[in-house]
């Protein structure tokens, strides 16, 4: 099937292009990009082609995030690969980076192709396999990470807890190294979050829970970059939430060592003041922290040392949030938000052009995760996304297509509306 | 007398939450329910037909027991839950709890909680009234209204006073319901305790912090003193008993140092000889019975606030 996309804004950093080009999909494949926008007076496509009017509308490559938790297998009541990547392609999302910590975890050559076959015929969007370092997440003793490699794992993480042990988490990084596969990495120092639920501070005593200090991330951010400069290995920090990580970031690249970092909507967007009515939507990990933070996060998006940003999409059941706030679950649905809350906090507030949203949410990702992805290069996969940036909308608890409901954007009035996702060339959205 | 304020709070959830005027109307509304309870027939009917749940799931016997005569004074029917008689032991969630006891037609639930935020949380969910009773480590309103009311009573005012709150701040709603009160009607407010059993950035409160005692009780016109729950010690980390009462206890000798007419509080029950001498407990600064027996307008005045501004509400 062939579609053309016409007259739209075509926004695609990887070939410098930023103006109003037609684009023909044909198949799975991206045939041709006309820059202009007449590609169908010139040459009108052999054998007809579905035609979308992209007209004042952006065009860009589908949102790659490297963050998401499909719940399956083991916790089908939260998400599944169908709902969790049904929910992608609604918010803009052609590939998701499926997070480990299953039931059972993702730490084996056997794990990863159950999930593979899993995967095949029911996801809507691009699903990419993320490994675990340790056998069944518990910072013992290493997951054959050959092996995970070998069944197609793009990446490894304990994602939700860090490997705590200095010399288990040495080995992984040599491994990773040799097998080039990424490690992605939740820093947080157990210890010191002390079983925090909110950021620790004014927060956490006027509210009378027990806080998770900026330390308990940014220590471990130390470590883990430290580690992996010896090593020589390549590292990204997941989830980034406190200025402190960030300066910590921001140095080890003017070093030159290999390390990339993400952060999600809610930790650019909110802060712990939303936590203040004891609602569990407000509930992460790591938490929402001050302005302050949030202040030093956006800069840090503007200036780089922040690559991609990713939804750390994380479904729970309203049984595991609409209980006390020290018994809920940490985390929030985000890839059906992500794209909006993006624009209307950072592009339509000026802090990003298109330019830099396409490379956070797109291609950045694709390259930390060596994906040929986040781009509209012919011959590449059509991925493509077609966005208003002026729509409103306000978000509603009853339209999410993900199993989960648990957003921290319920009821907020957001910018930006994901009109189209064609995904290997086929129109989900 | 021309206070054209309204009452519109359906609950009381903390006094975080409540404006000046409106913690000054909840005081001026228990000196009215105290001269009730000093006549002979200490009934008046103003919960008629009202069904009140008291709802714990700590132990609690003060609290509860004041509520109960409260409502009871008030005409109100009581019910009491515990978690140890109730389906909260199979499971039940806090919010399936509070629809099932609202649709029993329940107008008013007090509960006690263990966790911070409980009552916040059952609030948003229930249509009856909700009077937080004491929420985790968050507030305690009720009692911190009726120690503000036994200090008003004593010194004619709140304005202006220093108060000094003494023990376990970290894991204490009593003092933060304190501090947020005292704080709104003018009070200035010390807090004092061991470094770990102060929480993070309480200044920010609008309060002081000091880790000596014999200055938390220089210029004091009244010490709040709190029961040391030694028992929340997992991690062994508070001082031993004898060492705190050594350093924090406040005794006939400390006291001397301080203004001669400070008042003693407690919110009881009392650790005697930990953090406070039997002396000073039962000496002549002490109001910790006072205490008691104010609870009860308080809670009366409570009570029947949040019942008539949730019938306006209904209407």
């Amino acid at each position: 099937m062939k579609i053309l996309i016409k007259n739209g804004r075509v926004v695609d950093p990887a070939n410098n292009l930023d103006q109003v080009c037609d684009i023909l999909v044909d198949g799975a494949k991206i045939a041709k990009i006309d820059v202009g926008g007449h590609l169908l007076k010139r040459c009108p496509p052999s054998g007809g082609a579905q035609i979308i009017d992209a007209s004042g509308k952006i065009v860009m490559p589908g949102l790659v995030d490297m963050h998401v938790h499909l719940r399956e297998p083991g916790r089908e009541d939260k998400e599944t690969i169908a709902s969790g990547t049904k929910a992608a392609a609604k918010g803009g999302v052609t590939t998701v980076l499926a997070m480990p910590n299953t039931s059972p975890a993702i730490d084996s050559l056997e794990a990863v192709k159950l999930l593979k076959d899993a995967i095949k015929n029911i996801a809507e969007v691009n699903v990419l396999i993320c490994g675990a370092i340790t056998k069944e997440r518990a910072g013992k003793e290493l997951a054959d990470i050959a092996g995970l490699k070998k069944a197609g794992a793009v990446a490894i993480s304990d994602d939700g807890v860090s490997v705590d042990s200095d010399e288990l988490f040495k080995k992984a990084l040599k491994q990773a190294k040799e097998q080039d596969v990424l490690i992605t990495s939740h820093c947080e120092d157990k210890i010191l979050s002390n079983n925090g639920v909110v950021n620790y501070g004014f927060t956490s005593t006027r509210l009378g829970l027990k806080g998770i200090s900026k330390e308990s991330e940014y220590k471990r951010v130390q470590r883990d970059i430290d580690l992996a400069a010896q090593a020589g290995a390549r590292i990204h920090i997941a989830h980034v939430s406190c200025s402190e990580s960030i300066e910590i970031i921001k140095k080890a690249k003017k070093k030159g060592i290999k390390v990339t970092a993400e952060v999600t909507p809610h930790h650019f967007s909110l802060t712990e003041e939303s936590v203040l009515m004891y609602d569990t939507n407000f509930k992460m990990n790591p938490p929402l922290r001050s302005k302050e933070d949030l202040l030093v996060i956006k800069a840090a998006l503007k200036d780089g040392t922040i690559d991609a940003i990713a939804s750390d999409h994380a479904p729970h059941t309203e049984n595991e949030k609409e209980i006390e706030f020290d018994r809920a679950e940490f985390g929030v649905i985000g890839l059906e938000t992500e794209m909006a809350v993006t624009i209307t906090e950072l592009v339509n507030t000026g802090l990003l052009d298109w330019r830099a949203l396409v490379e956070r949410m797109s291609l950045n990702p694709a390259r930390i995760l060596g994906i040929n992805k986040g781009t509209l290069s012919v011959g590449s996969d059509a991925d493509i996304i077609i966005v208003s940036q002026e729509k409103e909308w306000v978000v509603k608890k009853e339209k999410f297509v993900s199993k989960s409901k648990n957003s921290a954007f319920i009821e907020k009035k957001l910018k930006g509306v994901v009109e189209h996702t064609i995904c290997g060339g086929k129109i989900c959205v | 007398m021309a206070n054209k304020f309204v009452w519109t709070k359906k609950d009381l959830l903390g006094l975080e939450y409540l404006s000046k005027q409106e913690i000054e109307r909840i005081l001026s509304t228990a000196e009215s329910f105290k001269e009730v309870t000093t006549r002979e027939i200490k009934k008046v009917p103003s919960l008629r037909g009202k069904t009140v749940v008291n709802l714990f799931y700590e132990p609690s016997t003060r609290t509860r027991i004041s509520f109960e005569v409260a409502a009871k004074r008030l005409s109100a029917d009581v019910i009491n839950i515990s978690t140890e008689t109730s389906s909260v032991k199979k499971g039940e969630t806090l919010i399936d709890t509070g629809k099932n006891i609202e649709a029993l037609k329940v107008d008013i639930i007090v509960m006690r909680h263990n966790y911070s935020g409980a009552a916040i949380m059952l609030a948003r969910n229930v249509h009856a009234s909700v009077i937080n009773a004491g929420d985790g480590w968050h507030e305690h309103p009720t009692q911190a209204l009726l120690d503000m009311f036994t200090l008003k009573e004593k010194l004619g005012r709140l304005e202006g006073l220093n108060v000094s709150i003494v023990g376990d701040i970290a894991h204490s709603r009593v003092a933060r319901s304190n501090i947020w009160g005292l704080t709104k009607l003018g009070a200035n407010v010390t807090v004092c305790a061991p470094k770990m059993l102060i929480p993070a950035e309480m200044e920010k409160m609008g309060i002081k912090v000091t880790y000596d005692i014999d200055e938390a009780l220089h210029n004091a016109d009244a010490v709040n003193v709190l029961r040391m729950q030694f028992e929340r010690d997992e991690k062994n980390a508070f001082p031993k008993q004898l060492e705190y009462f050594k350093t924090f206890g406040i005794t006939k000798e400390r006291l001397a140092k301080a203004k001669k007419d400070i008042i003693v509080m407690h919110p009881g029950p009392i650790n005697r000889g930990i953090e406070i001498s039997s002396e000073v407990a039962d000496g002549t600064n002490s109001v910790i019975l006072e205490q008691v027996t104010n609870g009860i307008a308080v809670r009366m005045a409570v009570l029947f606030l949040v019942a008539q501004a949730n019938e306006s509400i209904k209407k």
